[in-house]
C-alpha cells in the first residue's frame, strides 16, 4: 500500500530516525520540509533525496527558538500547499553519569524533547483539528514507560510526551486527525552510539517503515519493534518496591 | 557537542526558508471545502461587510505577499472557491440590499446577498430574478463570477444579460463601475471571470415581471436522446422553462430515456388571486413530507440508496413513474417550487459522504448533442461507472468572453465518488471531456474539478484567453487574485507562474 502522505513535516530530520523517515517519505513520493539545526546535514540529505528521484525541502531551525515556530510552520504550510504529516523526531539524550544531575543537560533534554514538541505539535493539533484531517507522530520512547535509573529527565520528558500525546489525540481525533505515540527501544543512531546496553537494537530504516505504516493505519501507541509492548506491559507490572532494587 | 566548523556551510539555494515570510494570524485558518466535498483547502479567511473592508484584506495580502481567492457561498462544485494557504476573501456578510424599485424591478445589491434574499425581497411585488440556478442558497457575487444560468438560458441567457451595471474592486484599490457602455470589455469579461478580475461591490439587476406567483408546469417522459431534443426543439419557442431529466442506467434503445418539465408564466387572468400566491409564504419549500418527515433527516433515508443497485432503482422508479402516472401532466407550481430542485432535500449531498462527488456538465452544439451525449453514457457503462442523476438543458449563445454559453444542449453528470472509483473517474472524465470537445462542447467553471489546461485552451481558444490575460493585467497587474481552478486551468496565462 502506498503511504497517503504526500506533504510532510520532520522537525529532526538531520539524523537517526528523523533522517530514515524523511528518506522513507521521499522515496515514496512525498514532499518532506526537512527541519533541523544543521543547515549543512540538511542539504547534505535533500542533495541525496534529489539525486534518488525525491523532493525535499530545507528549513535549518533550533527547536529551542519556540517563538519562530509559528511563523516557519506557516511558511512551510504555505510552501508546500497543505500539510498531511507532522513528525516530531528531534530528541537529545545526553550521557550522564550514575551520580551525576547536571542542571544544563536536564535542561537542553525538556528544552528539545518536551518544548520543542509542543511549540510545533500544536502548530499542527491546531491545523488538524481545524481541517478535520492529518496525522501528527511524536517520537516518544519505551524509556517514558518507567522511571529508571539512569536518564531520569530523558525518562521523564518521554513520559511528558506520552501525555501530551494522548491529550492532542483526545482534541482532535474527533474531528478526522490522528495522533501516533511512537515508543521505540534502542535503535540504531547517533543518539545511541555511546549507550551501553542496546536490547533489540533495530536500524533506523526498520524503525522508519514500522513508524510509517502505523502512521498510515492511524495507530494510537506504537512500540517499535512491537515485541516492547508486552515486555513493556510486565515492566510496568513490576512493584515499585521491587523495580528500585533492579539495575535498568 | 557536535563540531561542525569542519563542514562547508550551505548555499542560500540549497536553503528554503525565507527571512521575509509575514505570517497571518492562525485564528483566520480555515478549512474550505468545495460543494462535492472532494476537495478541499486551508485558508486564512475574512468576512469583510464593507468596501473599506475589501481594500483592507487586499491591502493585507499586499503587505503579506499572499494571493486572495473570492468566495461566495461555495456552492461551486469544484475548486473554483478554493485557495490553499492563501487567502479567502469571503463576501457572504456584505448581503445588503442597497436600493429597490417596484416600479421598474431594478435592484441594487451587495455581492453577498443570496438568490433567496434576492426572491423573497422582490417576490411580493410581482419581480422575480431573471435567471435562477437549481439551488437558491448562492450568492450573486458568485452567480456573476460564474455568469450562471437557469432552465430558461434557451430564452433569458445568462444572468449576465440581465445586470445593468456593477461596481468592482480591484486588487490595486481602483473601483470601476462597468455597464454595457461604460468598460464594456470589463463589464464582459468579469461576469463569468470567475473572480479574477476583482471583486463585485454592487450589482444592479433588472428583475423579471410576473404577474402570478405560480407557473404553469407540464411534464411527460421521453423514451431517448433523439426524442428529448426533437421535444426539446418543438417547444423552447412557447416555452418560459425547460428541464430534463435522463436515467443515465438505460441503454439499448432506452438510452437517453428521461423526463421533461415544460413551465410557462401565469397570466394575470389565470391566477385568481396572485396577491396571495405571490406572498412568501406561499413560495416557500415545505418543511416536511407529506407534513411528517422532516426534510431535514430525509438524506439519511437516501443514503442506503446512494451506490449503483440503488441508484438504478431510484432511476428505473423515477422513469416509471414519469411514463405512467406523472405523464403529460399539468399542475401548478410555486416560482420556487419549480426552480429550487436542489433545495427540496436540504444537505442532499451528504449522501455522497465521505469521499463526496463531482459534477461533470459539457455544453454541446445542438447539431452534434444526440450523438456526443450517447457516446458519453456508453463511455460510463463501459467504464463501469455510471452517473446517479442526469440533467438536460437548453441553452443559447451569450456575449460574455469566458462564457459556458452554446446554442445547444447540456448534460450534466453526478458522479459519486469512493475509495475504488477515483482513479478510474478520472479517467473517465477525461474521455468525456475529449468527446465534448470533439462535439464543438464547451464547460462551465462552477461546476469543473477536472479539465486540463489543455482543454481549456481547446474549447475556449488563444484569443480568448490572451484577451483574458490582457484584461487580467489591467485589473491585477501583480495576479494577487488567484483560485486553485485558475492556477489548474491557467497557471501560465493568468498567474505569472
Amino acid at each position: 500500500m502506498p503511504l497517503p502522505f504526500k506533504r510532510c513535516i520532520v522537525v529532526g530530520a538531520s539524523s537517526g530516525m528523523g533522517e530514515a523517515i524523511a528518506r522513507q517519505l521521499c522515496r515514496e513520493g512525498a514532499t518532506v520540509a526537512l527541519v533541523a539545526r544543521r543547515a549543512d546535514e540538511l542539504a547534505r540529505l535533500k542533495g541525496e533525496i534529489a539525486a534518488a528521484g525525491g523532493k525535499a525541502l530545507v528549513f535549518p531551525h533550533d527547536v529551542r527558538d519556540y517563538q519562530a515556530v509559528e511563523a516557519l510552520f506557516q511558511q512551510i504550510t504555505a510552501h508546500m500547499e497543505g500539510l498531511d504529516l507532522m513528525v516530531y523526531a528531534a530528541g537529545v539524550m545526553p550521557l550522564i553519569e550514575p551520580d551525576e544531575y547536571s542542571l544544563d543537560k536536564d535542561l537542553l533534554t525538556v528544552e528539545v524533547n518536551c518544548m520543542g514538541a509542543v511549540a510545533w505539535l500544536n502548530q499542527a493539533a491546531q491545523r488538524f483539528g481545524r481541517e478535520g484531517a492529518g496525522t501528527i507522530v511524536g517520537i516518544s520512547s519505551v524509556a517514558g514507560d518507567r522511571g529508571r535509573r539512569g536518564f531520569p529527565v530523558y525518562g521523564a520528558s518521554k513520559s511528558f510526551l506520552d501525555a501530551y500525546l494522548e491529550s492532542l489525540r483526545n482534541r482532535i481525533a474527533r474531528t478526522g486527525a490522528s495522533v501516533v505515540t511512537v515508543k521505540p527501544g534502542p535503535v540504531d543512531t547517533p543518539m545511541t552510539k555511546d549507550v551501553a546496553k542496546k536490547p533489540l537494537l533495530i536500524s533506523a530504516e526498520t524503525a522508519a517503515d514500522t513508524i510509517l505504516k502505523a502512521a498510515a493505519a492511524s495507530k494510537r501507541v506504537v512500540y517499535v519493534p512491537w515485541k516492547w509492548r508486552p515486555i513493556m506491559a510486565i515492566i510496568r507490572a513490576i512493584p515499585s518496591f521491587i523495580f528500585r532494587k533492579l539495575n535498568f | 557537542m557536535e563540531d561542525v566548523s569542519a563542514v562547508t556551510a550551505p548555499t542560500e539555494a540549497q536553503i528554503d526558508k525565507s527571512a521575509g515570510f509575514h505570517p497571518l494570524p492562525a485564528a483566520n485558518l480555515e478549512r474550505v471545502d468545495s460543494f462535492g466535498m472532494n476537495l478541499h483547502a486551508m485558508s486564512y479567511v475574512w468576512r469583510p461587510s464593507t468596501v473599506a473592508g475589501i481594500h483592507q484584506v487586499f491591502a493585507k495580502a499586499r503587505a503579506t505577499g499572499r494571493k486572495v481567492g473570492l468566495r461566495g457561498a461555495g456552492r461551486s462544485y469544484g475548486d473554483a472557491s478554493l485557495n490553499c494557504e492563501q487567502i479567502c476573501l469571503d463576501l457572504t456578510r456584505m448581503n445588503r440590499v442597497l436600493s429597490w424599485d417596484p416600479q421598474s424591478g431594478i435592484i441594487e445589491i451587495e455581492p453577498g446577498v443570496t438568490l433567496r434574499q434576492l426572491w423573497q425581497y422582490c417576490v411580493g411585488d410581482g419581480w422575480w430574478p431573471p435567471v435562477v440556478s437549481g439551488t437558491m442558497f448562492v450568492t450573486m457575487g458568485g452567480a456573476l463570477g460564474m455568469n450562471y444560468h437557469g432552465k430558461n438560458n434557451f430564452q433569458a441567457g445568462p444572468i449576465g444579460n440581465h445586470v445593468l451595471d456593477f461596481d468592482l474592486v480591484t486588487p490595486t484599490g481602483e473601483l470601476l463601475t462597468c455597464s454595457r457602455e461604460v468598460n464594456p470589455d470589463i463589464f464582459h469579461a468579469a461576469i463569468g471571470g470567475f473572480g479574477m478580475l476583482g471583486c463585485f461591490t454592487r450589482i444592479r439587476i433588472q428583475m423579471k415581471h410576473v404577474e402570478s406567483g405560480h407557473l404553469s408546469v407540464y411534464a411527460f417522459s421521453t423514451r431517448n436522446f433523439a426524442e428529448i431534443i426533437r421535444e426539446f426543439e418543438a417547444r423552447m419557442d412557447r416555452a418560459d422553462y425547460l428541464v430534463g431529466w435522463i436515467d443515465c442506467f438505460a441503454t439499448g434503445a432506452m438510452l437517453g430515456r428521461g423526463a421533461v418539465h415544460e413551465a410557462k408564466y401565469l397570466h394575470i387572468a389565470d391566477d385568481p388571486n396572485p396577491q396571495q400566491s405571490l406572498r412568501v409564504e406561499n413560495q416557500e419549500l415545505p418543511d416536511t413530507i407529506l407534513g411528517l418527515l422532516p426534510k431535514s433527516i430525509v438524506w439519511r433515508f437516501l443514503k442506503p440508496f446512494t451506490n449503483n443497485a440503488g441508484m438504478r432503482l431510484v432511476n428505473w422508479a423515477k422513469y416509471w413513474s414519469s411514463a405512467t402516472i406523472g405523464n403529460r401532466k399539468t399542475v401548478r407550481q410555486s416560482h420556487a417550487g419549480f426552480a429550487f430542485l436542489l433545495d427540496y432535500v436540504p444537505n442532499w449531498k451528504w449522501v455522497y459522504k465521505p469521499h463526496g462527488f463531482l459534477q461533470f456538465q459539457s455544453f454541446v452544439p445542438a447539431e452534434t448533442a444526440e450523438k456526443c451525449f450517447t457516446s458519453q453514457i456508453e463511455a460510463c457503462h463501459r467504464a463501469g461507472i455510471v452517473p446517479y442523476l442526469g440533467v438536460f438543458k437548453r441553452h443559447k449563445k451569450d456575449s460574455f468572453l469566458m462564457t459556458h454559453g452554446v446554442n445547444g444542449y447540456s448534460f450534466a453528470l453526478d458522479f459519486a465518488i469512493t475509495a475504488r472509483n477515483r482513479q478510474r473517474l478520472h479517467a473517465l472524465t477525461r474521455e468525456l471531456t475529449d468527446i465534448a470537445l470533439r462535439a464543438g462542447g464547451r464547460f462551465y467553471f462552477a461546476k469543473d474539478s477536472t479539465l486540463d489546461p489543455v482543454s481549456a485552451r481547446a474549447y475556449l481558444g488563444e484569443d480568448t484567453i490572451r484577451e483574458f490575460a490582457r484584461m487580467k493585467r489591467r485589473c491585477d497587474p501583480d495576479g494577487m487574485l488567484h483560485t486553485e481552478l485558475a492556477k489548474r486551468l491557467f497557471a501560465e496565462d493568468l498567474l505569472n507562474t
